[in-house]
């Protein structure tokens, strides 16, 4: 697919480009920090990775690889109509290989093969404020974070706690990034959230109908919210393997084969659980 | 003996409306509401000033809308005052004024030096979470990250509360009002502060709930040492607790003294007026 003769490069005009450059810069330079901009309409619906969309067509040059995943895989609707957008009107190059891609738009997953530095990632994002349950008002919310009052954040793991016996946040555990700004991570799971620590790669985060960019740069110390006395843990995958690639360690997903009732568990990022496969060349 | 205040107020003034020469003179001032006649401006506080000492509890009484709620609002920093300074002894050695800290100075104040028990729960609780997080809230805020900790803390407060602490877990809203006003309390005991806030914490509790927030009042009291700031029109609470008593009237201080010699010998006809209505 090239891109089509009346159509602008990347969708976006140039002035709309510019100035979601210009918030991502702002984003970058104050880590964790979310910036308001101004959200497009977009050919797809807002809350279907609006936000994720516009910093990829705002950042995206001729010459990058696309990767496009949802949930960890390259082949869902979601994933798949955001791709055939950026092409249609880039003609860039897609791929499925985390290798490969110079540009990943991703929802609620980090692959699992580490980044590198000539990469970046783009989440999407459906509620950047880490305070929002909280506190509903948004003109508050800005104040705590100026103050970096984060006993709202605290305060809704004790709860969790208080009533479950353990932290029960399954996705978008709260982060601090460089001891400043508590963050949203979008709702990773939270085996993603020590890939964001120190990381090689840029990783930007879009939330297109909350307005908001904010980003974690390489380098970046990013830690999850914890107590004392219940240090943060990520999801326990031990005793599991993936019944494709046979790998142990990652986010895995549990499918039930409906005829036998036998449960199995499938590696969630389906490119790396590929690349696993045809390395060792043997299944399927 | 002279000791120096643990809370001093001077010339507290506080006016909703951006005032104009007529009212600034005091000319123009409506006597029963407080209010400019040209402009509209209300002056819900005017040049207030008074003392708190060690253990000590001081009774505020005036009519409604005479200022009593504001003096507290500006205190815990729910209402930026006009004008006016607030010292606390344990805030740069009462140096400095309250309202000159930024906002992180006066969160610390907040969560450090001050407790507040508010006349209306749902503005001091957070109604969707459990007694217990409401209590720890404002632990959390004084940065401890241990929640055994804060769990044990909670427990001996609501013991202390006389809440049942099978039920901590439950959030406020299930609760009567006496007992979230009694969850407000052990809320805003949780730091230790050296002073408590109490804003008409009996207002709308039935005769027996209300002795018993009293009592646990006059316990905390004798216990814990606190310093309080008690705000009623319940001339019958104020003679209970209060050992001063200031009375208000149209955003001032009208008459100040022990609670005794006011509700006793009173010299102003505002409080004559006041103790004389009382049944």
């Amino acid at each position: 697919m090239t891109a089509q003769g009346n159509q602008h490069f990347a969708f976006l005009d140039e002035g709309s480009k510019r100035e979601i450059r210009r918030a991502t810069l702002k984003a970058i330079a104050i880590p964790g920090y979310q910036v308001p901009f101004a959200s497009r309409e977009m050919p797809i619906a807002r809350g279907w990775g609006t936000g994720g969309l516009q910093l990829t067509l705002a950042l995206i040059g001729p010459d990058d690889v696309l990767k496009v995943i949802d949930q960890g895989t390259d082949e869902s609707v979601n994933a798949v109509n955001i791709k055939k957008l950026v092409q249609a009107t880039t003609g860039v190059r897609a791929t499925e290989s985390t290798h490969d891609a110079t540009l990943i738009q991703s929802r609620h997953r980090i692959p699992d093969v580490p980044l590198r530095a000539d990469q970046i990632l783009v989440l999407q994002v459906p509620i950047p404020e880490p305070l929002r349950f909280v506190e509903p008002r948004e003109e508050v919310t800005r104040r705590l974070h100026a103050e970096r009052d984060y006993s709202g954040a605290y305060l809704m793991l004790f709860e969790q706690i208080m009533r479950h016996g353990h932290v029960t946040s399954g996705a978008d555990h709260p982060v601090m990034v460089e001891d400043r700004y508590v963050m949203a991570p979008s709702p990773i799971p939270r085996i993603d959230n020590p890939k964001l620590h120190q990381a090689e790669a840029l990783v930007l985060l879009g939330a297109g109908r909350e307005k908001k960019i904010y980003a974690v740069p390489p380098h970046t110390n990013v830690a999850s919210l914890d107590f004392e006395d219940y240090p943060f843990h990520v999801e326990d995958m031990s005793g599991r393997a993936c019944h494709q690639c046979g790998a142990d360690g990652v986010f895995m997903d549990e499918i039930q084969d409906e005829q036998t009732g036998e449960t199995v568990f499938l590696c969630n990022d389906t490119s790396a659980c590929l690349e696993r496969m045809n390395a060792s060349g043997d299944r399927i | 003996m002279k000791t120096t205040p643990v809370l001093s107020v001077q010339g507290l003034s506080k006016r909703y409306g951006p005032g104009c020469p007529q009212c600034s003179s005091g000319s123009n001032l409506d006597a029963q509401s407080n209010d400019c006649r040209s402009c509209g401006t209300v002056y819900a506080l005017q040049d207030v000033s008074f003392e708190v000492h060690d253990g000590e509890v001081l009774g505020i009484v005036g009519e409604s809308g005479s200022g009593k709620s504001t003096i507290l609002n500006c205190l815990y920093f729910d209402t930026e005052p006009t004008s006016g300074k607030a010292y606390l002894a344990d805030h740069e050695e009462g140096r400095v004024s309250i309202w000159e800290g930024s906002g992180q100075v006066r969160r610390g104040i907040r969560n450090h030096l001050l407790g507040k028990v508010y006349q209306n729960p749902m503005l001091g609780l957070r109604m969707q979470f459990s007694s217990v997080a409401n209590i720890a809230e404002k632990m959390i805020a004084a940065d401890i990250r241990n929640v055994a900790q804060m769990e044990s803390r909670a427990r001996v407060l609501l013991e202390h509360t006389r809440i049942p602490t099978h039920r901590m877990k439950v959030s406020p809203k299930h609760f009567s009002g006496g007992m979230q006003q009694r969850v407000q309390i052990a809320k805003a005991l949780s730091n230790e502060p050296p002073i408590l806030l109490l804003d008409e914490v009996t207002t709308g509790l039935d005769l027996s709930v209300q002795a018993r927030v009293l009592d646990l009042i006059k316990q905390i009291r004798r216990d814990l040492d606190v310093a309080m700031v008690l705000v009623s029109h319940d001339l019958g609470v104020i003679r209970m607790l209060a050992d001063r008593t200031i009375v208000m009237l149209g955003g001032r201080v009208v008459e100040s003294g022990l609670t005794d010699q006011i509700l006793e010998d009173p010299q102003h006809a505002y409080t004559q007026e006041l103790v004389y209505s009382l049944l």
